[in-house]
């Protein structure tokens, strides 16, 4: 960011002309990085084992796409669901009851204090802690049904509770964040008008609060959709999962993951777009 | 007429309440007839905000009554006991009273004519058209007829303050609650609320107003109230209370503000 002065010499007064300042170590660094990238580029274009023939017939294959579906479908899914349970959880968390606040502080710290990875696996092995889920009376009462765990979670419902469950704690963060940014004289004015909580929380709260969860969860949308790959170790056939099948047979390796890597940029700079549209047209309602 | 004017309105009897160790009323008593208007002077943090507060059930109080209409708020009595309403009764009860606060409050995503809409449609449900004709009709009245589409950000103190008055009118409230209505504005704009107050007062609008604006208690007031550290210590028409206060922390109280 140059700034650069212009004095505009009044007519008949001495003339100043403002020299901007010189940079030259601006200037070095500059043709470095330009040197690098174009070494980097020759390489990839004259490296063989880039194998370009190879990603290109992947690019689009059956299997690949498939991927694709799937790794947008767990990301739409498990992001709405933590974002429902993340309103939920930050609800909650301020809640006059301190067992209900207490509860959703406990639950934000589990899931944010743990990897997500291990979560997933955890879920996965879910079924060798509780090899039956039982409905029926709790603490020994009689049995209505019971399920056995090991078909009831199966590796996609481990796939979509561990991302959405993990998702929901930092959902609840950012809800949170945007529900204390409403004025605290508004709520008090709504109740005077007669509002019950519901309605407040619905019509006052939420609709401001939405101008400070709006960005943040731009921001984790596109963080899930490339966090979405940990399921692979699941042997859930998303975007990775799918490119790792194929190079497991073919030892492709490289360039099935510049495939993947292809896809995933792509996918965020279309949400990165998207994300950028969207909070515009909120802050535009906002401006005026 | 002349039968319906011996009943109070709003009836305070040995009001109490206190935020943990801290005694803020102790023991207040208050009866305001239709059609007027009360002032209530006082230091700071003599009870005044926290009382206009337990009239309308925004603050639990821990003992003593208070009745508007004849209806005990917050609370229904059985035998000797009384057992605080459900919160669909409470919120019924709040919406027959207006409330004006120091710092507007109005909704800063609802245009004006909106936060004016806010309580006839969301809390009564009237429909959308009839509730902005009304709107319109109040901000009218307020002399902001051409701001109804504005947003709060875009109104100067003064006209937010003429909103939220038409907010609380929208209601048709039996009772107007005024909290330091003019404490936050600049001295050039508390004359156009104060204008609006006292519109209000002539038509016969039944309203408590905790002001420091002495001019105003003394020209609008059918009955100035001084309360100080919880008690009331005074209460009379203006220019008893105003010119010849008796209790002598009334007379401090008022010449430190008349000066
Ligand atoms: N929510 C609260 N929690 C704890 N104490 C409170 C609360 N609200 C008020 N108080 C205390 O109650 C006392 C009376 O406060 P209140 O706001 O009713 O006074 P006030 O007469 O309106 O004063 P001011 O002229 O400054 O507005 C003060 O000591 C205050 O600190
Ligand atoms: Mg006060």
């Amino acid at each position: 960011m140059t700034t650069e002065v212009q004095d505009t010499p009044r007519t008949g007064e001495l003339e100043i002309r403002a020299i901007p300042p010189k940079h030259p170590w601006r200037w070095a660094a500059a043709a470095v990085v330009v040197l690098l990238a174009a070494m980097l580029v020759y390489s990839m274009l004259t490296n063989p084992r880039y194998q370009w023939d190879v990603v290109f017939s992947w690019l689009l294959a059956r299997t690949i796409l498939r991927g694709l579906l799937l790794t947008l479908a767990l990301t739409a899914v498990s992001m709405l669901t933590g974002i429902l349970l993340g309103v939920v959880f930050a609800v909650m968390r301020g809640s006059p009851n301190r067992l209900l606040s207490g509860a959703a502080g406990v639950y934000i710290w589990f899931f944010r204090g743990t990897p997500l990875l291990v979560q997933l696996v955890f879920w996965f092995n879910l079924s060798a802690l509780y090899p039956r889920i039982v409905v029926g009376v709790p603490f020994g009462g009689p049995e209505l049904t019971a399920l056995n765990a090991n078909a009831l979670i199966s590796p996609m419902t481990a796939a979509f509770l561990g991302l959405a469950l993990n998702e929901a704690a930092y959902m609840a963060e950012i809800v949170r964040a945007g529900i204390v940014s409403v004025p605290a004289g508004q709520l008090q004015a709504a109740s005077a008008l007669g509002f019950t909580r519901m309605t407040t929380m619905r019509r006052i709260v939420l609709p401001q609060a939405m101008r400070v969860i709006i960005p943040p969860t731009g921001n984790q949308t596109i963080s899930m959709l490339k966090t979405s790959s940990l399921v692979s170790v699941l042997a859930i056939p998303e975007l990775l999962y799918s490119a790792q099948i194929v190079y497991a047979r073919t030892f492709q390796t490289i360039p099935l993951l510049i495939v993947v890597s292809i896809w995933y940029l792509a996918l965020t700079s279309v949400l990165t777009v998207a994300q950028g549209k969207i909070e515009r047209r909120f802050s535009a309602g906002e401006e005026t | 007429m002349t039968q319906h004017m011996t009943r109070p309105l709003l009836q305070a009897q040995r009001v109490y309440k206190n935020y943990g160790a801290n005694e803020v009323l102790k023991g207040v008593d208050l009866d305001v007839m239709p059609g007027t208007v009360v002032c209530i002077l006082g230091p700071s943090g003599s009870g005044k905000s926290t009382f206009l507060r337990c009239i309308n059930h925004l603050e639990r109080i821990r003992s003593g009554r208070i009745s508007i209409d004849g209806d005990l708020i917050g609370y229904r009595q059985d035998g000797d006991k009384l057992h605080e309403l459900d919160e669909k009764a409470i919120s019924r009860q709040r919406a027959e009273v207006g409330m004006v606060f120091q710092d507007f409050n109005l909704f800063a995503h609802y245009t004006a004519a909106e936060n004016v809409m806010a309580g006839p449609v969301l809390v009564r449900g009237e429909d959308r058209t009839s509730a902005r004709a009304r709107a319109i009709e109040l901000l009218t009245r307020v002399g902001l007829a051409d701001k109804v589409d504005a947003y709060p950000r875009q109104l100067s103190g003064g006209q937010q303050q003429r909103v939220a008055i038409a907010r609380a009118l929208a209601m048709r409230p039996k009772l107007m609650l005024f909290d330091e209505p003019t404490s936050a504005l600049d001295p050039e704009l508390v004359g156009e609320v104060l204008d609006v107050m006292r519109a209000l007062a002539a038509e016969g609008q039944t309203m408590i107003v905790v002001t420091h604006e002495v001019g105003f208690a003394r020209e609008v007031a059918d009955v100035v109230v001084f309360m100080d550290q919880g008690v009331i210590l005074e209460q009379g028409p203006p220019t008893a209370v105003l010119n010849n206060p008796s209790n002598p922390r009334t007379q401090s109280f008022l010449s430190k503000v008349l000066t």
